[in-house]
């Protein structure tokens, strides 16, 4: 029986608007473009066995997106990331394919950058005042659950974060929990929203730049 | 990507539908090109994308070298707000460019309730409405598609109109347009010409002029253009190309699947059937062409299911061994195969249990009316026994839900005929009574019905429609006479049947109405989430059109119809003969059985016979 399968892939350009359950079809199509046959579940209703480990909001780039899956056949892994980043759509490259190893719990940190987009401001001072608000030993926002309204405190969820003034924009990055608890990135900004609305950007793009373990190793 | 559409994309329902990026998009380098046409479908994404007269194009036409075709769709209105508010122009998918910077715009409208959306993309793109409001030669607008049978609704916005299948047309058309461009001939110079090729009609060498009563009197020629446009046949369809490598959707579409279309045109001949009559002759392609392309493109896609498509799939004589063939690649990919267009016999019966071997949902049949007096008049060839051993083959196979689509206001219907369908319906009830397989799990079934619209080109041409208020009667007829528990009645509102009656035999006055309806805020009128018939109601008011000219008007036996300028292949003579037997209820044989002299096989230039 061959190995569970992890690969790595990015999702960007065009691609960041594609839905979860957009990729989800694509990859399924792409691995039959490709003549990977993808191990499906049994049953009346036949699915493809295939998980992406941090499902990720549309609009979001990422270059360290991980799916696992299961093939009916050993395959050469070496050459699986090229062959299926060929008959992929435009901004979905496969980087590397490999035996699973780390059950997807152990993925706890997640470095993301944004852009902050501000029409008319300072960016110096944008950027002096994003250090302080994030800076605050607690940050809590209002944010929708399944049972109405909940309240969070996002502080415990930073582990780090950084605000650079760049020329046209102000640069963020931050190490974030992934999984328990799950910090969207978009939280970040709409803290500002609701508790310091002039530092709020015009707008605002993620991309996910890696993923690690409880201990800060590269997770994979 | 444009910044100014990076802030918009997330505001707006399905990004994915507005960026283009799909897998088999088709990129050239603008460095090796010369001529771009944008191919404008004036609904969304996933309607469009559906269409299989799009994808063939824009197959066809990227196939030429130094052309480049591409996609442009309706934004959906939370998107075209959020365009119109950051000043970002209508846009193709491929390369993102404004459309207003294309050489071409070729708007592909399949039905009339698109007209106002093609106004809107037109205004998006910042391109005036009206042929006479753009001198130049660029941006040539020209349109294609099975409305321009009837040209004259839209006849004052489109430089000129392709009628019949494009693949040849279209760029015999581009062609010549690469040489005005290059030859430096001004827009009328290049109309002119472009009259001279079979198929192309341009509005503007045709002026009608009306008796006082508001028929036409007669339609002036000018430019030395023909006197009637001949439709485009492609007359060898085997060896016409298909798109083998069709774009993927990243995002779900209506029909998300490998198209494989057996042939066109339908040896049927009922006589409500617009698509029976103006897609004549019937051309087939050959069973191993089809498996071929078919394998070829589920290979290319990864698409799991594939579809047979044509108006009539069981009339194809080879059907089960394409079925055999196709099953044969499919059955052990676990690609499922769908057959839609099926008529209500045992022969399709056979075949559809061999497909869908699993799941067994509901089936659908289109009886279209509740008598057998009303078929025979209609030309529908399917009678009671038929339909009934149908539902039993079903039931006793484990189907337990059974849609069937009528339409009422037919020519000649009577309140006997209304309540026969309600009759149909428990007759059906009965059958599953008596045969089903699993009766516990019971049964739905679907009795659907929709105001008859007659259309141009079709042997009902000539008819009136019911008022609204008569279709509504009908309605509340058949409703109270439908009292089985398992028995469903929906009924489409006749509203937009009676605005779709004023379009589809309007004349150019009609185009006024069709500005005035999107100028107060009528876009995607196919969609209920937009129609409103209150505004319809309104342009025709303010424009000085009575609808019910249009809609519920006998015409006369002599009177000129707007559309006449335009010559699908079948005679007027033979839709009149046509019409005449519906009167006396008799039936007209299909094309197999026995050549009726329709008129349409003259556009075999070669011969043929009309067999599928």
């Amino acid at each position: 029986m061959p190995d569970k399968l992890r690969m790595r892939f990015s999702k960007t350009g065009r691609a960041i608007w594609l839905s979860h359950l957009d990729l989800m079809r694509t990859m399924q199509r792409a691995f039959l473009r490709a003549d990977y046959p993808l191990k499906y579940s049994e049953g009346f209703n036949p699915h493809a066995q295939i998980s992406i480990l941090l499902p990720l909001s549309v609009g979001v780039s990422s270059v360290c997106e991980l799916m696992d899956f299961q093939l009916k056949e050993d395959v050469d892994l070496s050459e699986l990331p090229a062959r299926l980043t060929d008959v992929m759509p435009e901004g979905i490259q496969v980087h590397e394919a490999y035996p699973m190893e780390n059950k997807a719990k152990f993925l706890k940190w997640l470095r993301v950058t944004a852009r902050l987009e501000y029409d008319d401001r300072n960016l110096e001072e944008m950027a002096a005042g994003l250090t302080a608000f994030y800076a605050r030993d607690s940050i809590v926002i209002t944010r929708k659950t399944k049972r109405g309204e909940g309240e969070t405190d996002i502080v415990p969820a930073i582990q780090s974060l950084q605000v650079k003034a760049g020329e046209k924009r102000v640069d963020l990055e931050a190490v974030i929990s992934a999984q328990e608890p799950t910090l969207n990135p978009d939280h970040l900004i709409a803290a500002l929203r609701q508790l310091k609305p002039e530092l709020a950007p015009d707008f605002a793009a993620f991309t996910r730049q890696e993923v690690y373990f409880e201990n800060g190793e590269v997770f994979r | 990507m444009d910044a100014r559409l990076e802030r918009i994309l997330p505001k707006v329902q399905k990004p994915a539908r507005y960026v283009g990026g799909e897998y088999h998009q088709i990129m050239k380098d603008k460095a090796d090109v010369d001529l771009r046409m944008a191919f404008c479908f004036p609904d969304v994404y996933e309607i469009g994308m559906s269409n299989i007269g799009m994808r063939i194009l824009y197959d066809v036409i990227n196939r030429m070298p130094g052309v480049w075709c591409e996609r442009v769709f309706a934004p959906w209105g939370d998107m075209d707000a959020e365009m119109r508010k950051a000043g970002i122009p209508l846009y193709a998918l491929e390369s993102g460019d404004p459309v207003s910077e294309f050489d071409v715009l070729g708007f592909s409208v399949g039905y009339e309730m698109a007209y106002p959306a093609v106004l809107n993309m037109l205004d998006l793109a910042g391109i005036p409405l009206r042929s006479a409001d753009r001198p130049n030669l660029t941006p040539l607008v020209f349109a294609g598609g099975t409305s321009c049978c009837n040209p004259e609704p839209m006849a004052p916005f489109f430089d000129l109109m392709v009628v019949g299948e494009g693949e040849e047309v279209d760029c015999e058309l581009l062609e010549l347009f690469r040489t005005a461009q290059k030859s430096g001939w001004s827009k009328t110079q290049f109309l002119e010409a472009a009259a001279q090729i079979q198929g192309i009609y341009v509005p503007s060498f045709y002026e009608p002029d009306y008796h006082e009563d508001g028929t036409i009197k007669m339609v002036q020629t000018t430019h030395n253009a023909p006197e009637r446009v001949t439709k485009r046949i492609i007359e060898d369809l085997d060896a016409c190309p298909f798109p083998t490598h069709p774009i993927v959707p990243s995002t779900e579409i209506v029909h998300d699947r490998v198209n494989v279309e057996l042939f066109r045109g339908c040896i049927r001949g009922c006589r409500f059937c617009q698509a029976g009559y103006v897609y004549r002759p019937v051309r087939p392609r050959k069973p191993e062409t089809l498996i071929q392309q078919g394998i070829e493109a589920l290979k290319s896609t990864g698409y799991q299911e594939a579809t047979l498509l044509s108006l009539s799939s069981s009339d194809y004589r080879p059907l089960s061994g394409l079925c055999d063939g196709m099953l044969e690649y499919c059955e052990p990919r676990s690609i499922s195969l769908s057959l839609p267009s099926l008529r209500a016999d045992n022969f399709s019966m056979d075949i559809m249990s061999r497909l869908q071997k699993v799941r067994k949902g509901g089936l659908t049949f289109a009886p279209e009316a509740g008598t057998q007096r009303l078929r025979d008049a209609i030309n529908k060839n399917v009678t009671e026994e038929d339909l009934l051993n149908s539902c039993r083959v079903a039931f006793e196979g484990g189907w337990n839900g059974v849609k069937l689509y009528f339409m009422l206001g037919l020519p000649t219907e009577t309140d006997e005929d209304v309540l026969g369908i309600a009759e149909l319906a428990n007759r059906v009830l009965h059958c599953w009574r008596q045969y089903a397989k699993f009766k516990n799990r019971g049964v739905r079934i679907t009795v659907s019905t929709s105001c008859f619209v007659p259309k141009p080109h079709s042997p009902f041409q000539w008819e009136a429609q019911v008022t609204m208020a008569e279709y509504q009667r009908k309605v509340n007829l058949l409703r109270e006479n439908i009292r089985a528990r398992n028995v469903t009645y929906n009924w489409h509102d006749p509203d937009t049947s009676f605005v779709e009656a004023v379009l589809s035999r309007g004349d150019r006055k009609i185009a006024d109405v069709i500005e005035h309806v999107w100028r107060h805020g009528g876009n995607l009128e196919a969609w209920g989430d937009y129609f409103s018939f209150e505004r319809w109601l309104n342009a025709f008011h303010d424009c000085g059109v009575d609808p019910y000219f249009y809609a519920c008007r006998e015409r006369g036996e002599e009177e000129i119809m707007p559309w006449e300028v335009i010559d699908m292949g079948v005679t007027r003579r033979h839709l009149r003969h046509e019409r005449d037997q519906a009167y006396k209820a008799v039936l007209s044989p299909d094309c197999r059985k026995q050549c009726t002299a329709c008129g349409a096989l003259k556009l075999m230039t070669k011969g043929g016979c009309c067999d599928a």
